[in-house]
């Protein structure tokens, strides 16, 4: 599962690292965020959906997205 | 009255929340693992790190066997006041509004902050009056208050500009709309002895439920 910032919530987290990446010489870099891979193995993943909503995200500041 | 406060893996401001309700109430220790709040008159949920803030503060504690007593009693009218940690626990529980991310500096932040008092009408302002400024302190590193919150719900607020964590709108405490439950970001355990804490400002907040009960 990849969960990241909602679009229009500060991410302070991808903002330094946006600010970072220009001091080591990188160039062009923008709209950078920082969110997080959950990886599991799970017999029925018709749970997955369920299980960002009520854990593994807060679907009031993260949006999620099940990779198969 | 009795005043319980619970006690999770990694919850470190237990201690002072007890002899802060000690100073107007009898204060109950609660054990996360155990369901029973035995029979208390309210509730705290102090500050720490609790389950070690995995995956996200306050995400995991809110599952914990004394949660699920504390939001079945809260939404029956128990008074709950989450502080700091208990206040990211409250939220990820649903029982209040929004979410607290991490600072805009991204920097753990220490310091005494000045409040202003938004509503007195709930279970843990009613001992102060709209206006009343609080001193006490502040110290966490995700405190900065995001989500769509009514303004009738907004309890406190931060005297600073700019606001210390980025917090929306400078709140720093919301309630639910029973106005029984509150969370507030920095400590009134930490500010109720002149000696240490360098005001006495955050007993109201314990004297307000108390008062409650009256």
């Amino acid at each position: 599962m990849l969960i990241r910032p909602k679009a229009g919530i500060l991410d302070p987290q991808g903002k330094a690292v946006e600010r970072a990446l220009p001091a080591l010489g990188f160039t062009g870099v923008s709209n950078v965020h920082v969110g997080r891979l959950v990886e599991l193995d799970v017999e029925d993943p018709s749970q997955l959906d369920r299980m960002c909503r009520e854990l593994l995200a807060n679907p009031l500041v993260e949006d999620y997205e099940v990779l198969a | 009255m009795r005043v319980g406060v619970i006690t999770f893996p990694g919850t470190c401001d237990d201690v002072d929340a007890r002899l802060a309700v000690g100073k107007v109430a009898e204060p109950v220790a609660l054990w996360h693992g155990d369901a029973d709040l035995q029979g208390v008159d309210a509730v705290v949920v102090p500050g720490g790190f609790s389950y070690g803030d995995y995956l996200r503060a306050g995400a995991i504690a809110r599952f914990a066997p004394a949660m699920a007593s504390v939001i079945e009693a809260a939404r029956e009218g128990l008074p709950v006041l989450g502080i700091c940690n208990g206040f990211q626990i409250l939220c990820e529980a649903g029982l209040l509004p929004g979410a607290l991310l991490p600072n805009t500096s991204l920097r753990f932040a220490c310091r005494q902050v000045e409040l202003e008092v938004v509503r007195d009408d709930t279970a843990w302002t009613r001992a102060c009056a709209v206006g009343d400024r609080l001193s006490i302190p502040a110290k966490h590193t995700t405190g900065r208050f995001t989500g769509e919150v009514p303004e009738e719900q907004v309890v406190l607020r931060y005297v600073h500009d700019p606001v210390p964590n980025g917090s929306q709108d400078a709140i720093a405490g919301v309630c639910n709309e029973a106005r029984n439950v509150v969370g507030l970001m920095p400590h009134p355990e930490h500010a109720v002895d002149l000696l240490t804490g360098g005001s006495e400002d955050g007993l109201r907040i314990f004297e307000s439920v108390a008062l409650a009960r009256v």
